[in-house]
This record gives structure tokens, C-alpha cells and sequence, in this order.
């Protein structure tokens, strides 16, 4: 059988900037081939970088954002689609290849009913009448399992989940009956539990129109579910191409094999829990008089010791650590922080309650100031808490950049030129320069590449080692918490639904949340998704 | 910084104010004749013993332009200063602090901007003694109303960054957080608007001339001097043009080397879109 989609030595390449202003040519994807059969599924696979949404896009005969496609050939069904012209392109996007983007929110304008925005591209291409692309799009929204098929599409971007957004966009794309979809990491931005649904909605539509799809990925866990061959891509190089079963089962390169067990961090639960270095006691609060965001909330953090805090977007957990440092006083209950309560305004405590408790973003790009030099950000805590000027501070900075693994050369640089792993590691040294007892870690890792992430983790792990500093860690993996947790609370509408130790709080008996939480965790393994879903169908009454 | 990075663009910008900054340092040495001194006909073309001309009352261009250089730029760019410390700082508390300051503060710029800025200025100057600073203050309040505007916009966005308030966490005070964490980030905007209200302050400086409020004669400056001379455009003499276009020389001068100190902090720097 002909292959539907054949790439031949594709090559990519971009401007980047050099520091004087003068422009330099890189080559961002280096001569990559694949093919695609139809009704089969390739799943690229790679660290932020790799150049795998470049490749997608190729797919297209589209480079974004000044990027051009150098050399190769992209061939739909025998014809090279790079080498058409504006007219025919624009004849193959939207009708026979189709893209669904990461952040469907940003996709969708807000001011159209969903349902003329899935069928508008069918529509412009001519494919369908306007009553047939309507009915097609119902019957889409019915197969990936939206509500109210018929009606779903009266409703306006707003009014509806992300997850189902997700669907939505999803729908759009196979509304014009495409040979080819690109998927852009189209379950990054969704909640576990959510993300579980979304992507068994896109496999059923996948296996029930028949269509190809490219599935862009940096979870190897997700895209072992949907994907029948996954390539596996650094710094614009295959380093793999296989079955999905061999990648994951058998795999045969080194970077692959760090991809697959890309988890080696880990530490037993610490077993005296008793000494609580912080204690919060039956916490409430919400933003000014909007509906209350935590309720009744009560935990500790023994010295020296992580409390993992887990829980769905909008379940209360960064308000929490908003309450923690004083950015939003309480509205009922105290927090205790090393036997004294600590007053519930950030402009009430002393500097001293304020040096100890330190924050780290989730994003550390906008968590350091873009203006100030590496030494600025960290000396600056030196210089307000300890006072310390001139060479004293100049060396304990770079005392700092040593412990937090960067060395020397750094001092001088502007947080524009560094990744984004020494970023976070220039927040996190930042909080150390404070000499703080308790830092609060605010989904820290979860913006980052699988490897960096985990060397960011066992840095905070080793610093704990040696400085004997509390972590509150907030996060919504699993995996992390089983890695580095002492103690874990589990947060749903704000309310606290599980707290213990770990290895306590993580096993049965389980309430029904923190179950469903667990079973939605991908697994590395092929058949895990259909697994998954029928234990939550058995445990949900056959619904 | 290097030279050789400089745009052949920036170059002709910082060539032109330089040279207008010259004249107007320099303009006993290098004005041929004086500012006041009536040397010949009125509106004579321009000739080797005149290069420019003369103008309404036979007083040569070239010279009073040159002694105009120094009213025109002084007063403008005092204004824009003084506007831009005034705007920044009221924009920023207001933007940092929010709640009833920045109610307050922001009210009462929209009640500023609510009067015409020309019969503002028209009332406030009749009524006061006329001197020098008096102009400069209220061109510089007037003016400030719209850096307030900008920068307070500017202000709540990057006031609401994490870094901002990493640092209020850290305990930080008012000042700190404006000066150190939000102007850096403000600046390249700010820069921008700086370019456009200095060349609207020419330019209003000599609609107040022109109105006889503004620089008094004989005193030379570039907008007196398009009215006293825009009668001769009726018989096509053109001596208004010149200074018309020694303004727009220097509107486009400043705008071409702020384009390109915003383009350069904005890149090297990582600034949002760099």
C-alpha cells in the first residue's frame, strides 16, 4: 500500500540573533525522513527544542515564525506539497491535512459560536454543503463523546471545559474528512483526569474516520497510548524510529532509554512526622467576596520534611500557598510557623517571618526580573535580609551558583540568556539566599522538559539534604509526589481530601477522588488508556 | 555596546540632534549675524550674503534659527523631562499601590485630560506672570496627563508579574518595587512615547507662540518664527518652510534613535518580545 504521507530528508532552518544584532543561520530540523501509512499514527516525541512541532507544521508546507523549510520534500499521496504554489497550499491545509493546536482556548475566538467556527474551514473549502457540515459535526462532537451532540455547537467558546474545547478543536479538524491530522500536544495543557478523556476521544475518532495522524508529544506515557510508530527526536535528529511497543519495551539508544526511565529520583518517606515546623489549622479563605476558594483546610510540615500538595487546576492548592506567605490573609483559622502564628497580612510580619518562607514559581521566566543580571537576583536577598555588600556578597553568589549546580560565568548573564532549567535553578538560589526554613514550591517542574525537570528535583532534593529546609511542594504528578514526598494532601474544591504520610496516603483504601486521581496517571505501557477506562466504567457502575 | 552595531539610520538620528544641540550650545560663534539685528530686506531669497534669506522684518534666518535652537530645545525638552518624572512617578504609585490612590489619582488625570490642553494652557498662562519656568511647569503638567496614562497601562501589566511580587514577598517597600523591579521593564514603551511628546512639544510650544503666549518676541524660537513668516507663503516666499522643516527634521531625528534605543533594550535585554 502507498504511503500517504512520505518525508524525504526534510530540512529546516531559522535566524537566531547573535548578541551584537548580526543574524546568524541555524538549522533547526537536520534531514529527517519518515512515512505515514493511512489510518496509522506517528507519534514524534521529543524536549522542548527538538524540533518536533517545526516537523508537524512541514507537514503543512508551513513554517512559523520565521522559519523556512530548506530543503526535502513533504509528499501528500505522491505529490511534493512544498513545492506548490500559494493557491494549491492553501487548497491542502484544512481540507486534506488538518492541525489541532496545544492551547485550544487561545484557538478558538471568543466572540463565534463553536459550531460555526468547527464547520468554517469546511465550508470555505467548498467540501460540504452547510446543512451536511453541520450534521458532520454533530456526529463528530457525538464520537468524541461531547454532551448534547446537537446542540453543542450554540454554545461559545466560554461556556464550555477545556477538555471539551480540546474536543472541539479536535472535531474541526476531521470535520472536512482529512487524509492527515497534526496533533500539537493536544492533552499538555488539560488536567490528569481530564486528559485521560480527551485523548480516549481522540484515539475513538481516530480508529472510527480512518484518518492518519501525526501525534506531537513530549510524554512518552500519552503517546504510547495513541500512536502506532513513535520517532523519537533531539536537536532536530532522529535518534529512534520504531513500533511503539519496541520504543518503549526495548529501546534501543541511550537518550530513548533516559526518556523511558526518566524518573530515577527517589527517597523514602521520612517516618517521624510528628514536629510540625508549619501547621495551619482549619483554613478558609477566597478572594475578596467571591465564592470561598479553600475551606477548612488543616495539615502540618514537619522539619526538614516535603509535604506534596496534589490536586486539579482550580482545586485551591496555589491559593493555598498564597495564604502560607501572607498574600491573602485567611478568612478563618491560623497558621502556626515554628510555634508562633504568624498574622494572616503579608504587610504584618516582620522581616525575619518573611525571610523564612520562600516561594518558587512554576514559571520561572516571569519569576525573575528580565532586567536585572543573575548576581542582581540573587544578591539581592543578601543584601536585604543579611546586609551584605561588595565582595562579601559577590562571593557568597557565586557560593550559591556553585551549590545550585551552574559555576562560574554566570553572574553577569540576563535571565534571556539562559534556559529555561537554570532559570528555575536561579529562582531557587534566589530563595536560598534568603536562608529560609520553609520553601514553598509551586508546580516548579511542571513547564519544564521531562530530563530538566528531574535534575531540578534532585537538586531541591540535595539541597534539602544539605540545608535541612522544608519543601511544601504543589504539583498535579503523581509521579513526583511517590518520588520526593514525605507527606501528601490530596485538594479537590478546596476542601483537604486526603492527608497522611505517603506511603499511607497513596495506598488503598481509597476515597473515590484520589482513586480516580491515581488511575488517570498514564502508564508507560501499551493498552494502559482501555485499562484505565474500563476499571473507572466497573468503579463508576457501568455508566 | 559596539559602534559598528549602530544602524546608518540611528547614526543620521543622533547626527541631526547633535547638530541642533550645537547650534543651540554654540549659537554667539556660529550665527553669522544676531538674533535681533536687522541686516536687510525683507524676505530676501537666499544668497551668499544670506544663506537662508531673511525674514519678515529682515532679520537673516540662518541666525535666528541657530538662536532659535536654544528657546526651542531648552523649553521642549525641560517640558518633556519634567512630564515624563511627574507622569512616571504619579503612574507607578498608582499602579503599585491600586485601591482609593489609584482611583483618585486617575480621576483626576481623566478630569485633566477632560479640559482641551490648549484653552487649559491659554487660561493658566493669561493668568500668570510670564516667564520661562512657568511655561515649561505647565507645558510639563499638561503633558504629563498622557505619560500618566501610558504609564500607569504599562505599569499594572508588569505590576502583576511574579517577580513583582517575589519581590513584595521578600518585603520590599514602594519605591523599590518601582524604580527597580516595574521602570526597567517599562522603560522601552516609555522610551517611545518620550520621542512622540518631545516633538508635540515643539510643536505646542509654537501654537503658544503663535498665540502670543509662548516665547515673546523678539526672542527667536522655530514655531514663532513659521508665524511670523507664514504670511509670506501668500507670495511665495518661503521662508516659513525652513523652520516647518528644521521641526520636522528634529521630530524625525529623536523618533529614528528612540526606534532604535527600543529595538536595542528590547533585544539584548529580553525584553517581552525579544
Amino acid at each position: 500500500m502507498a504511503d500517504l504521507l512520505e518525508v524525504r530528508d526534510l530540512k529546516i532552518g531559522a535566524h537566531a540573533y547573535e548578541e551584537d544584532g548580526s543574524r546568524r543561520e541555524i538549522e533547526i530540523v537536520k534531514g529527517i525522513s519518515f512515512d505515514l501509512e493511512k489510518g496509522r499514527v506517528l507519534g514524534l516525541i521529543g524536549e522542548s527544542g527538538a524540533g518536533k512541532s517545526t516537523i508537524g507544521l512541514a507537514a503543512l508546507a508551513y513554517g512559523r515564525g520565521g522559519v523556512t523549510i530548506t530543503g526535502g520534500q513533504v509528499r501528500l499521496d505522491g505529490e511534493d506539497i512544498l513545492a506548490l504554489s500559494p493557491r494549491g497550499i492553501g487548497r491542502v491545509r484544512g481540507a486534506r491535512v488538518c492541525y489541532v493546536a496545544q492551547s485550544a482556548a487561545a484557538a478558538f475566538n471568543p466572540a463565534h459560536k463553536l459550531g460555526d467556527q468547527v464547520i468554517e474551514g469546511t465550508l470555505r473549502h467548498g467540501i460540504m454543503s452547510k446543512s451536511e457540515a453541520r450534521a458532520r459535526a454533530a456526529e463528530l462532537f457525538g464520537i468524541l463523546g461531547l454532551p448534547d451532540p446537537e446542540t453543542f455547537g450554540n454554545r461559545y467558546p466560554h461556556q464550555v471545559s477545556g477538555g471539551q474545547l480540546q474536543r472541539a478543536m479536535t472535531a474541526m479538524a476531521l470535520c472536512p474528512r482529512p487524509d492527515l491530522i497534526v496533533f500539537d500536544e493536544p492533552t499538555t495543557a488539560l488536567d490528569v483526569t481530564t486528559q485521560i478523556d480527551v485523548l480516549a476521544a481522540i484515539k475513538r475518532a481516530i480508529e472510527e474516520t480512518g484518518t492518519a495522524a501525526l501525534y506531537i508529544t513530549h510524554d512518552l506515557a500519552v503517546v504510547a497510548q495513541v500512536a502506532d510508530d513513535i520517532m523519537v527526536l533531539r536537536h532536530g535528529e532522529t535518534v529512534e524510529y520504531g513500533p511503539t511497543r519496541q520504543i518503549i519495551e526495548a529501546p534501543e539508544e541511550g537518550y530513548t532509554r533516559a526518556l523511558v526511565d526518566v524518573r530515577t529520583t527517589s527517597k523514602p518517606a521520612a517516618t517521624d512526622q510528628s514536629g510540625a515546623l508549619l501547621r495551619l489549622e482549619g483554613i478558609s479563605a477566597s478572594y475578596g467576596s467571591g465564592p470561598q476558594v479553600l475551606t477548612d483546610v488543616s495539615l502540618h510540615v514537619p522539619r526538614g520534611q516535603t509535604l506534596a500538595i496534589v490536586g486539579e487546576s482550580g482545586s485551591g492548592k496555589s491559593t493555598l500557598a498564597r495564604v502560607i506567605t501572607g498574600l491573602l490573609p485567611q478568612s478563618a483559622g491560623t497558621v502556626t510557623f515554628d510555634g508562633e502564628t504568624l498574622p494572616p497580612r503579608l504587610a504584618q510580619r516582620s522581616k525575619d517571618q518573611l525571610r523564612q518562607i520562600q516561594l518558587i514559581y512554576q514559571m520561572a521566566d516571569t519569576a525573575v526580573n528580565p532586567r536585572h543580571t543573575v548576581a542582581q537576583i540573587i544578591g539581592r536577598p543578601l543584601r536585604f535580609y543579611h546586609g551584605m555588600r561588595g565582595k562579601a556578597r559577590r562571593e557568597r553568589v557565586q557560593e550559591l551558583l556553585d551549590q545550585i549546580e551552574m559555576g562560574q560565568g554566570f553572574a553577569d548573564r540576563y535571565p534571556a540568556e539562559l534556559s529555561g532549567g537554570q532559570k528555575q535553578r536561579v529562582a531557587i538560589a534566589r530563595a536560598l539566599a534568603a536562608g529560609p526554613e520553609l520553601i514553598l514550591c509551586d508546580e516548579p517542574t511542571s513547564a519544564l522538559d521531562p530530563l530538566v525537570a528531574e535534575g531540578i528535583l534532585s537538586l531541591l532534593m540535595r539541597l534539602q539534604k544539605e540545608t535541612g529546609v522544608s519543601y511544601v511542594f504543589i504539583t498535579h504528578d503523581i509521579a513526583i509526589v511517590r518520588a520526593i514526598a514525605d507527606s501528601v494532601a490530596v485538594m479537590l474544591n478546596g476542601r483537604l481530601q486526603r492527608f497522611g504520610p505517603r506511603d499511607e496516603a497513596l495506598s488503598p483504601p481509597f476515597d473515590d477522588y484520589t482513586d480516580l486521581l491515581l488511575k488517570s496517571v498514564p502508564e508507560m505501557k501499551e493498552g494502559w488508556l482501555e485499562e484505565a477506562l474500563s476499571s473507572r466504567r466497573i468503579a463508576s457502575g457501568g455508566q | 555596546m559596539r559602534l559598528r552595531s549602530i544602524p546608518p539610520s540611528a547614526w543620521i538620528g543622533m547626527a541631526g540632534i547633535a547638530l541642533a544641540f550645537v547650534a543651540a550650545l554654540f549659537a554667539p560663534v556660529l550665527a553669522p549675524y544676531g538674533e535681533r539685528e536687522i541686516v536687510g530686506a525683507v524676505w530676501e531669497p537666499m544668497g551668499p550674503e544670506h544663506w537662508l534669506g531673511t525674514d519678515n522684518l529682515g532679520r537673516d534666518l540662518l541666525s535666528r534659527l541657530i538662536f532659535g535652537a536654544q528657546t526651542t530645545l531648552f523649553v521642549a525638552l525641560a517640558a518633556s523631562i519634567l512630564s515624563f518624572a511627574i507622569g512616571i512617578c504619579l503612574s507607578f504609585v498608582a499602579a503599585v499601590t491600586r485601591g482609593i490612590v489609584d482611583q483618585g489619582l486617575s480621576r483626576l488625570n481623566d478630569l485633566m485630560m477632560s479640559i482641551p490642553t490648549l484653552i487649559f494652557a491659554l487660561v493658566v498662562l493669561a493668568a500668570l506672570p510670564q516667564k520661562l519656568w512657568i511655561l515649561i511647569l505647565v507645558m510639563a503638567i499638561l503633558d504629563s496627563t498622557r505619560v500618566f496614562r501610558l504609564g500607569r497601562a504599562v505599569a499594572v501589566d508588569i505590576a502583576v508579574m511574579d517577580f513583582v511580587e517575589a519581590a513584595r514577598l521578600r518585603g520590599e517597600g514602594t519605591i523599590w518595587i518601582i524604580f527597580r523591579e516595574i521602570l526597567p521593564n517599562a522603560l522601552s514603551p516609555l522610551l517611545a512615547e518620550f520621542g512622540l511628546r518631545f516633538a508635540f512639544a515643539v510643536l505646542f510650544l509654537s501654537t503658544l507662540s503663535f498665540l502670543g503666549l509662548g516665547i515673546q518676541p523678539p526672542q527667536a524660537d522655530w514655531g514663532g518664527m513659521v508665524k511670523d513668516n507664514s504670511d509670506g507663503i501668500i507670495f511665495g516666499v518661503p521662508a516659513a518652510l525652513i523652520p516647518g522643516g528644521a521641526i520636522a527634521a528634529l521630530a524625525v531625528c529623536v523618533n529614528i534613535v528612540v526606534d532604535w534605543l527600543l529595538h536595542r533594550t528590547s533585544s539584548l535585554k529580553g525584553g517581552r518580545d525579544g
